[in-house]
């Protein structure tokens, strides 16, 4: 069901109020009845109201100042002035001051009709262009995924593509890239969606325990295996096992995954009879596994099994176009979990931002955003609320002088020593005279 | 608003009078209108003398609210009561209106004064007059069964501002409406 329009009436007289409560209600409109500016103008405080019908002859605050403060207070809502005193200069003075028009006491019945409808139709209109505006922003989303990149849009479609299916994706990327979300849109856009999705970080366990968090273990397999347990395989029965840092398994797990991979089915630790599984394997690694391969550090039918599909997701240095948008959600998610208001970000500290090369990806980049977030004082990030400065991002290292650039040089040698002049002198590989020299012609300064 | 409560008592018909004098023949289609269309059964009660503090000397018209009120002091004991009347009627906020209902209520009013094909310059056409009585009637009662106002042009519901909406709505509910207007009368146990 929809919501109800809700439409405010001002009129210090009763017969009028209520006449206007009953047609309106007939309409299924919610009402307000205020019998004066002031009690209006608490109600428009505590609440939203789409349409006020103002009389602009009250005792008290008139409907001109009542008018001024309403829309102070709630600039959408669009007013209507009543009077049953028409003037052409009230009239105007009312649609300067922001009225949306004016109708004369008492009104034909279509008149407030057709006025009340044009509002609510431009509302509606101004909402659907918000939402228009929205969905083409989520046009560069991907359930948690976010890029207008061309290579982020190629991944999306990839996705779309390959989630249907029941195929093993590989995902590489560098670090903080985002290679779980990938696993985790390709999952949620699967048949097995309503069923477990299941990471492992396999480099993060050592050899023997990574088996039995995989395969599981029956009692008495080994000390301490007081009761039979679940692996990771059987928990993701039809559903999907994301398998991160692949690349980190040792080459007995390779052959035991390889093995569960062919037969699909796998055993638990101590057990003796092999349990089928239905289950879609995704794995990811930063490693480079081709290289990997000719060192014989990984196996090459491991890896072809696991690279039926290959996603590759760029690191963020390789997808500037992106750090806007990402950015922006990093802001608004972070803003909402601390419950804070949602802040802006000003132009330059969005170019700092921009200019900055990433080496943590987007993980980085969420983080950066948080901490500006907690230690940033006002409605903005500045540049002055991130870690780093212009002065460390590429640009300032591209067009520029030679001046420009060895002043720019001592000046920040001369910082990381903290002004000890011997030391700096030694980086910089010249005698402390020529330093005090070039620090008086650049007009350096401690700062 | 009046409350629902207390519909026992009530006899499940609706009471239709006439305020001041109208034709019978109006009154006798309204009720074969309203029994055949919403299969309620129809009764008529004496007429009531025109309430004249309920007229108005500056507009020269009858405030249907006051009117309203004095249908409601009258203590009809059936579920619906409507008035019609050759008065031209009208609430402050409004020049006119062609009929008035208490939302989910008892009472109801409609005037034929600006429904009259004369009234529009037009020659008399009581068959038009019918129609017009007929819709206005079957969209206040809808109004005292709760029902709000429909957004399809053709519904009785329709919010009927001047009387070439009238004209162009059908003399039926939408699908919509007439599924509430049942569901509200089967909560009144008709």
């Amino acid at each position: 069901m929809t919501k109800k329009p809700r439409i405010l009436v001002v009129d210090d007289e009763a017969p009028m109020r209520e006449s206007l409560n009953d047609w309106l209600k007939e309409d299924g409109y919610e009402v307000g009845l205020a019998a004066s500016g002031q009690e209006a103008i608490d109600m428009v405080q505590k609440g939203i109201w789409e349409v006020t019908l103002l009389d602009l002859k009250m005792p008290g605050m008139d409907g001109l100042e009542t008018l001024r403060k309403v829309k102070e207070i709630s600039p959408e809502t669009e007013i209507i002035m009543m009077t049953a005193y028409a003037t052409i200069d009230t009239a105007v003075q009312a649609m300067k001051e922001g009225a949306f028009d004016y109708l004369v006491k008492p009104f034909d019945p279509d008149e407030i009709e057709i006025q009340i409808k044009k509002i609510l139709s431009h509302q509606e209109m101004v909402l659907e262009n918000l939402l228009l505006r929205k969905k083409l922003e989520e046009r560069y989303q991907y359930d948690e995924i976010i890029g207008k990149s061309e290579c982020m849009q190629e991944i999306f479609e990839l996705i779309d593509r390959v989630a249907p299916t029941d195929s093993t994706v590989l995902i590489t990327g560098e670090s903080g890239t985002g290679k779980e979300l990938i696993a985790q849109a390709i999952h949620a856009n699967s048949q097995r969606a309503y069923h477990p999705f299941i990471a492992v970080s396999c480099g993060a366990l050592p050899e023997t325990l990574l088996e039995s968090e995989l395969f599981g273990y029956e009692k008495g397999a080994f000390s301490g295996a007081d009761h039979t347990k679940r692996g990771r395989f059987e928990m993701a029965h039809q559903g999907t096992l994301f398998l991160d840092e692949i690349g980190d398994i040792s080459m007995k797990t390779q052959v035991d995954l390889l093995r569960v991979l062919q037969e699909k089915e796998f055993t638990r630790l101590g057990g003796e009879s092999p349990i089928q599984g239905d289950v879609r394997v995704l794995a990811a690694t930063n490693r480079n596994l081709e290289k990997a391969i000719q060192e014989r550090r990984f196996r090459k039918d491991l890896y072809y099994r696991l690279n039926v599909i290959s996603i590759h997701v760029p690191p963020l240095r390789e997808r500037k176009e992106d750090i806007p948008l990402l950015t922006k959600a990093a802001i608004r998610k972070c803003c909402l979990e601390m419950n804070k208001e949602e802040m802006n970000i000003s132009p330059a500290a969005m170019k700092v931002l921009v200019d900055y090369d990433w080496p943590g990806n987007v993980r980085e980049l969420e983080n950066v955003i948080e901490r500006a977030i907690v230690i940033g004082r006002g409605p903005e990030i500045r540049p002055q609320d991130l870690p780093f400065q212009p002065s460390e991002s590429r640009q300032e290292e591209d067009l520029t002088s030679l001046k420009s650039m060895e002043k720019h040089h001592i000046t920040k040698t001369l910082d990381r020593t903290n002004w000890n002049i011997s030391e700096a002198a030694r980086i910089l590989g010249i005698d402390r005279q020529t330093l005090y020299n070039k620090i008086e012609k650049y007009g350096i300064k401690r700062g | 608003m009046e409350s629902k409560e207390g519909n026992a008592d009530l006899s499940p018909c609706v009471t239709i009078c006439g305020i001041g004098p109208v034709d019978r023949t109006v009154l006798d289609h309204l009720a074969e209108c309203i029994s055949l269309q919403c299969g309620l059964p129809c009764q008529f009660s004496i007429r009531i003398p025109v309430p004249q503090h309920a007229f108005d000397k500056n507009r020269q018209q009858y405030n249907s609210k006051l009117i309203l009120k004095h249908l409601m002091e009258l203590n009809n004991r059936s579920l619906k009561f409507l008035a019609v009347t050759r008065l031209d009627l009208f609430v402050p906020i409004l020049k006119y209106v062609f009929g008035l209902a208490q939302i989910e209520g008892q009472c109801a009013v409609i005037s034929t004064c600006r429904l009259l094909p004369e009234y529009h310059g037009q020659g008399p056409d009581p068959v038009l007059l019918m129609e017009r009585v007929k819709k206005t009637a079957l969209h206040e009662l809808g109004h005292t069964l709760g029902l709000t106002h429909c957004r399809d042009r053709r519904c009785i519901m329709y919010n009927a501002t001047t009387i070439g909406d009238t004209d162009f709505k059908h003399s039926q509910f939408c699908p919509t409406c007439q599924e509430l207007f049942r569901w509200q009368l089967n909560q009144c146990g008709l």
